[in-house]
């Protein structure tokens, strides 16, 4: 699709809230660094649970980021994605004395959860004290496209917005839309995903799924790729990222440019028992294709890493039949979060952009064991250091999602 | 209850909806309509519930939309004129 009348459209603001870390360059570090988000669940007394991990974002004072109006009004994960906005606009220097104002700013993210604890509470109203006692601001804390919202409205974003509901694929598919959306003539797109359900009905939810680990060592409990992968621990928060038309960028000097979103794909899973493969490696095709990259054009891949060996399995095999055996480095920095939802593909895409600027792979911490049959040159142990123009990022929704996304460092023209 | 005054719903408008940077409601705002106090349908919605629940006093969602300024919304809950 690409011509010389396609804008391109770049990365100028990062910011990212994450169980190891709040802000860019905190959370960058911690993956580094090989710091764990992953603990003991504290929000509440998990002890009959049948699981008691997940990635909890700490230190996170809600009064210290966002005005007193908007805290009777928004859930936790609300606030996450107005805190991370505000870094990312403030990193892109897109704040009120900008040139891009109202229609020039879009906004399109993702969240796969919902305002979960905000309704556990006004739930728990409404069943012990009666239906007038739940907050009027139930009607949209809950609400799918809240973060979208509410992200327009606190900074004055009027153009084109979106909101999109694809599991954990989401943050790579709002990307994408934000894409779409600036070479539709919309000068910048905020974007990204964020989630957080660590209250006891949005845990118990994430558990009724069946694919929670219960492992109670947080340095054993998600581990993708591994011999012992037996499931994945829930986290909260993700990343939003600045979109902007590369010429739009250029033309008001924008601080960084992270790199350009040169490829996404997105593809669907067939029915299960129709004998079809499934979607990823076409999405992962599709993407190489949108990038006008061969495959030997791709540095690193963030990988999906669901941790369970079925999927894990199956996300290999991808990996093999497009790169080769050991034919790519692949690693799984999730692996120190959990699985943020929506937010872990916009982190992984936040990662590989910063990856891309430092040169340096962050490496799937815990993971020890790969199965020699996966044929994955995994990056264990310690960051890598390597040459990297192009990443790959791969994320995967429940029930047949798939997308892929892929960032190529800026030219220095 | 006992009648409300601007310092009780002031007190409400805080607890249930938080207060609008560089908005000052120490003064005198009986008179200062909702809107530029930064307070939207909404808000008042949710401080008119609780004011409901703390006197017992029913108040339409319309008739607390309507009440447009303190003083308003003070007359609809105490049904007597604001002095």
């Amino acid at each position: 699709m690409t011509s010389s009348s396609t804008p391109r459209v770049v990365v100028t603001g990062i910011g990212v809230a994450a169980p190891n870390g709040l802000g860019r360059e905190e959370y960058w570090k911690a993956l580094l660094a090989g710091e764990n988000g992953i603990a003991e669940l504290t929000r509440f007394d998990a002890s009959r649970y049948a699981s008691k991990l997940a990635g909890q974002i700490q230190d996170f004072e809600a009064k210290d980021h966002l005005p007193s109006r908007l805290l009777p009004q928004t859930d936790v994960s609300t606030r996450y994605a107005l805190a991370a906005a505000d870094w990312a606009l403030a990193d892109a220097g897109l704040g009120p004395d900008s040139p891009l104002t109202d229609y020039d700013l879009g906004v399109a993210t993702s969240t796969a959860q919902g305002g979960f604890d905000f309704t556990h509470r006004e739930f728990h109203k409404l069943w012990s004290q009666g239906p007038e006692f739940v907050s009027v601001y139930e009607s949209f804390a809950w609400f799918y496209a809240v973060n979208t919202g509410q992200i327009s409205i606190r900074n004055g974003m009027r153009g084109p917005s979106a909101a999109i509901v694809t599991e954990q694929a989401g943050g790579l598919d709002a990307v994408g839309h934000a894409r779409r959306t600036v070479r539709a003539g919309t000068r910048a797109v905020l974007t990204g995903g964020v989630d957080s359900a660590l209250d006891p009905w949005g845990y118990a939810s994430q558990l009724a799924g069946g694919l929670v680990s219960t492992a109670t060592d947080p340095e054993a409990a998600y581990l993708p790729f591994d011999t012992r992968a037996g499931g994945h621990v829930p986290g909260e928060g993700g990343a939003i990222l600045i979109t902007e038309d590369a010429d739009s960028a250029r033309e008001r000097g924008a601080a960084h440019v992270y790199g350009e979103i040169t490829g996404y794909a997105a593809t669907f899973d067939p029915a299960p028992g129709s004998g079809r493969p499934p979607g990823l490696r076409r999405a992962i095709e599709l993407a190489l294709d949108d990038a006008r990259l061969a495959p030997d054009g791709i540095d690193v891949v963030f990988a999906d890493g669901a941790g369970r060996p079925d999927a894990d399995r199956a996300e290999a095999e991808a990996l093999a039949a497009v790169f080769g055996e050991r034919g790519v480095p692949v690693t799984v920095p999730k692996s120190l979060t959990g699985r943020l939802a929506a937010g872990g593909g916009a982190a992984d895409l936040a990662s590989a952009l910063l990856a891309l600027r430092d040169q340096v792979v962050p490496h799937t911490a815990h993971t020890t064991s790969v199965p020699e049959a996966y044929g994955l040159d995994l990056v264990v142990d310690r960051p890598r250091e390597a040459a990297l123009r192009s990443a790959l990022v791969v994320a995967r929704g429940r029930h047949g999602f798939n997308s892929a996304v892929v960032v190529t460092a800026p030219t220095t023209a | 209850m006992a009648q409300l005054t601007l310092d009780d719903l002031r007190r409400v408008l805080i607890a249930c909806a938080g207060e609008n940077d560089g908005v000052d409601l120490t003064g005198d705002i009986l008179d200062v309509p909702f809107e530029e106090l930064g307070y939207d349908s909404l808000a008042l919605m949710e401080s008119a519930a609780a004011i409901e629940r703390e006197s017992g006093i029913p108040l339409s969602d319309d008739a607390v939309t309507d009440a447009d300024t303190p003083r308003a919304l003070l007359e609809l809950i105490n049904g007597v004129a604001v002095a």
